[in-house]
């Protein structure tokens, strides 16, 4: 009369598309808890999900109910002193009036939280910076990919037979098959033997019929095939994508007076692309940070981008500071290198000839890239003007210039867009 | 003699919980349960969730807002804040359940007594269910739902049909015939009918809408005309998907989809302490009468007392975790109670109770299933023992005085007045503003103007506003909202505009 029936495997997430539709309705706030959140991100996290907040009044469904006004009564559980007349002061009327039975149907206005997943998070990143979905994808997949072993296989090509293997396993195989007929042989050998010894002389047919059923069992053992289709094993082999093994980024910043908030916002977004391209290709990627006003030094993420000693701009410090971090420790037969750099391009005149004749000298040809953002300039500065000449000798130098947020990706294509080698 | 029991551990296997259904559904027999076939359908948690994030629909449409629902209720059980319902069971013929895998044997044991055979028979019984909804066309229709609006959005844009269902969604609670018997749902004849409506209904409207006079209006001739409707409405969406002038046939039927559905769970939202104080009280009853027949071993009955204790919590009004009265816990101690009061009456509930008091217990608690919901179950069975074991008191909140008052405790005093009181909360009627359609300007600007009736004083929230455009949205001209306050006295206090 009752049915009983496993439905565990019908219909899982079925509630995908149900989800993605309220992160569709919500998405302008989804990206500014987005926005929020890569602000107070180091780079190197910043491709995790994350935990996004929206306020609970701005997702409450509308309905028809009752204000506060008027005249309720409520009934509740678990008196232990009141009596009927007695007063109670009336509770501060926010927030505050939790188990309040008669207005439970009011939304609530606690913020809802839930998770992005990473995907969704790069997915709103990458939006933020008004990606074309064509680049999107070319940036979050891997062309290449490696062919890595992976185990073995019963069936494959004949050029992928491994012969250890199969033989190995063809000779446990035989041992398995044969096993009980060898015991038995075992046991017939010493019968024989005890009857031998005995050289009783009226056992001659006895010991015809144990000689015979002993041939028997020697060819049975014999008649277990060597090798067999089922003992065949082919090397299995995977694709795996394949990052190259190790670079290490640079990123230098100009902390001159003129590089106020907004632009280091968008240094930062700079920088934070820059990475999530990189890890996409190696393996393992180290990120070093200088900065720099007069005098060049290499501080962590924080002080980066947020300690507030300023002074004049000496850009070339900042490169040979770069130079020598690398010869000590990035030494360039083994490490990828990557330098980008964020300015607003106003350096002392005589400093930038300087800055050209290091790069083209000593840095570029350490190099994989050289990447300089010019954020927020009036017209081309100086700097920009000797970099040109480096742009002009190093194939893998590139410059552009920002003004705002959503001209990051642009730029970003623009220095990273596939060359042809 | 002891029997054996049906297994030690807790561990469950298919053969085993068949193996319980089967011995709890004899003892189901043996006290009358009158059900559905039952189908029981094992599913992961996840499965749970969702089927929870759309109010137990098995076939659900898409919509933004289950999708919001699953993320709650997903990151409150993953943090552990919330542990899952046990259990969902469905109002259809044959009635599902639907299991969690997580659960142990125990569970499943107690989830079969308390879904498939106490809210099964509490479904097949009550005069609510058995009156507004159709058991063994649900499913279907829930299916022929889900497609039909996956169609609309292929042909009109999930844009349009969202936002549309947005605003049926902000009158779902007036969707809902609350005296009149629906036609009772049937996915085969929707489907066959559904042509034939668009046509017919689209007729109809247009038929209302051709009296509006090209030329200028004649005063005398308004006044004289007959107020339309001629009855306040309260069933809004129905109002609306009948007779709003500029819906699109395939909206109408989108109106009518969500009018359904709220119809269909509307006796559910009436009878939440009976419905779960029945299943409650059953499988309590059952499992103990499994116990008593030496079927389940002590281990299982250890498991059992603790889950049923947490069911029936119920916290007192200054504890931390109180969050409300607990309808599982209210329910079963009144089940509980008229069961004692048939069996051993005392001189109070002689008084209180004459006719229950010493009668057969089996049918008196039938009687109270069948013919009862939430409001008048209270009114009618809330004993003065269930008050004072649960310590009632009442509060009242009068924005005019300055202070609460406590207007009546667990005492003989207080009895009839907490009574009263208790059963009002359930009172969906009251609980619910008093919303109507009071008036179309046929001749005038096609407006539509709603009158809500104020009872003590009570306002509407601060969600009104929106909810006319809601209403603005699908009837396409200007709504206003009136309130008769208690004195009599109307005045409009809401309205939306309409852009030209």
């Amino acid at each position: 009369m009752s049915q009983l029936i496993d439905r565990r495997l019908n219909g899982r997430n079925k509630n995908a598309v149900n989800r993605q539709r309220f992160i569709r309705r919500y998405k302008n706030q989804i990206r500014q808890a987005v926005g929020e959140a890569i602000a107070g991100r180091s780079i190197t996290d910043v491709d995790k999900g994350e935990q996004i907040s929206i306020p609970g009044k701005d997702i409450s469904e509308p309905i028809f109910h009752h204000g506060k006004s008027g005249r309720h009564e409520a009934v509740h559980p678990g008196n232990h002193d009141f009596i009927v007349g007695d007063r109670i002061k009336r509770p501060a009327s926010d927030s505050a009036s939790g188990g309040d039975g008669a207005s439970q149907d009011e939304g609530g206005e606690d913020d809802f939280i839930f998770n992005l997943s990473q995907e969704e998070f790069l997915e709103f990143f990458f939006e933020d910076m008004a990606l074309p979905d064509l680049v999107k994808t070319q940036l979050a997949k891997m062309d290449d990919y490696k062919s890595v072993r992976a185990g073995y296989t019963p069936s494959g090509v004949p050029s992928n037979i491994d012969v250890v293997r199969s033989l190995r396993g063809a000779l446990a195989r035989r041992i398995a098959l044969s096993a009980p007929h060898r015991r038995t042989l075992r046991e017939l050998e010493t019968a024989m033997e005890v009857l031998l010894a005995e050289a009783d002389p009226c056992e001659p047919v006895k010991i015809e019929s144990l000689q015979h059923e002993m041939e028997m069992l020697r060819q049975r053992i014999e008649r277990i095939p060597f090798i067999d289709t089922f003992d065949l094993r082919f090397r299995n082999r995977i694709r795996q994508p394949k990052p190259a093994s190790q670079a290490v980024m640079f990123c230098l910043m100009d902390v001159s007076g003129s590089m106020d908030a907004a632009r280091k916002d968008i240094a930062k977004r700079f920088f934070i692309l820059l990475y999530l391209f990189l890890t996409r290709n190696y393996e393992h990627i180290e990120v070093v940070f200088i900065r720099h006003h007069t005098t060049a030094m290499e501080v962590d993420e924080h002080d980066f981008f947020y300690a507030r000693e300023t002074g004049g701009t000496v850009v070339s410090s900042a490169l040979e500071l770069t130079y020598e971090v690398i010869r000590e420790r990035y030494p360039s037969a083994q490490w990828n290198l990557y330098v980008a750099q964020a300015s607003d391009g106003d350096n002392w005149s005589d400093d930038s000839p300087l800055c050209r004749d290091l790069l083209i000298e000593k840095i570029m040809p350490c190099l994989q890239y050289y990447a300089y953002v010019e954020i927020e300039a009036e017209k081309p500065q100086n700097l920009w003007m000797e970099y040109e000449k480096v742009r002009a000798m190093h194939e893998n130098f590139a410059m552009q210039r920002i003004r705002t947020p959503g001209d990051i990706y642009s730029v970003f294509r623009e220095l990273f867009r596939k060359r042809e080698s | 003699m002891r029997k054996k029991c049906l297994s030690e551990g807790s561990e469950w296997t298919f053969e085993l919980i068949q193996r319980y259904e089967h011995e709890i559904a004899r003892v189901a027999a043996h006290y009358g349960l009158d059900t559905y076939p039952n189908q029981i359908e094992i599913i992961s948690a996840e499965q749970m969730m969702d089927a929870y994030s759309s109010s137990g629909m098995p076939v659900g449409y898409n919509y933004w807002s289950y999708g919001k629902q699953f993320i709650a209720v997903e990151q409150r059980y993953k943090r552990g804040q919330m542990g899952l319902a046990y259990e969902i069971v469905i109002n259809s013929d044959p009635c599902i359940a639907y299991l969690m895998e997580e659960n142990t044997m125990m569970m499943q044991a107690l989830v079969v007594a308390h879904a498939s055979y106490g809210h099964n028979s509490f479904f097949k019984g009550n005069y609510l269910f058995r009156t507004w909804t159709n058991a063994d066309g649900i499913i279907d229709y829930l299916l022929f739902a889900k497609n039909y609006i996956s169609q609309c959005e292929e042909r009109y844009g999930e844009e349009a049909v969202e936002l549309l269902l947005d605003s049926c969604h902000a009158l779902m609670n007036y969707g809902v015939d609350r005296y009149k018997r629906p036609t009772r749902l049937s996915a085969q004849r929707e489907r066959a009918r559904q042509q034939e409506r668009e046509a017919y209904q689209q007729s109809q409207v247009n038929d209302l809408w051709r009296t509006l006079p090209v030329r200028a209006m004649d005063e005398s001739f308004v006044t004289d005309e007959a107020r339309f409707p001629g009855e306040p409405q309260e069933n809004l969406l129905y109002f609306i998907e009948k007779h709003a002038p500029l819906l699109e046939p395939w909206q109408r039927e989108v109106v009518r989809i969500v009018r359904k559905i709220a119809q269909y769970f509307f006796p559910q939202r009436q009878t939440q302490v009976m419905n779960e104080g029945w299943a409650t009280f059953w499988h309590h009853t059952i499992i103990n009468h499994l116990y008593d027949e030496g079927l389940l071993s002590d281990g299982f009955m250890l498991e059992f007392m603790q889950s049923h204790t947490n069911v029936v919590f119920q916290p007192g009004y200054d504890d931390p975790r109180y969050s409300g009265i607990n309808p599982y816990a209210l329910g079963f101690a009144m089940m509980t109670d008229i069961r004692r009061i048939c069996e051993r009456p005392n001189e109070e509930d002689r008084q209180w109770f004459p006719e229950l008091a010493g009668s057969d217990w089996l049918q008196s608690l039938d009687f109270a299933m069948r013919n009862f919901k939430d409001e008048s179950f209270i009114v009618q069975y809330l004993s003065p023992k269930v008050i004072r074991d649960l310590k009632l008191f009442a509060i009242l909140d009068d924005d005019s005085r300055e202070a609460l008052e406590v207007s009546a405790i667990h005492d003989d005093m207080g009895y009839h007045h907490v009574r009263n009181a208790l059963a009002e909360l359930y009172n969906l009627g009251s609980r619910e503003p008093d919303i109507q359609v009071y008036r179309v300007d046929r001749r005038g600007d096609r407006s539509l103007t709603l009158r809500h009736t104020q009872h003590n004083r009570r306002e509407l929230g601060e969600s009104t506003d929106e909810v006319l455009r809601h209403v603005a949205r699908l009837w396409g001209f200007d709504v206003r909202l009136e309130s008769v306050f208690d004195d009599g006295s109307v005045e409009l206090t809401h309205s939306c505009q309409v852009p030209h």
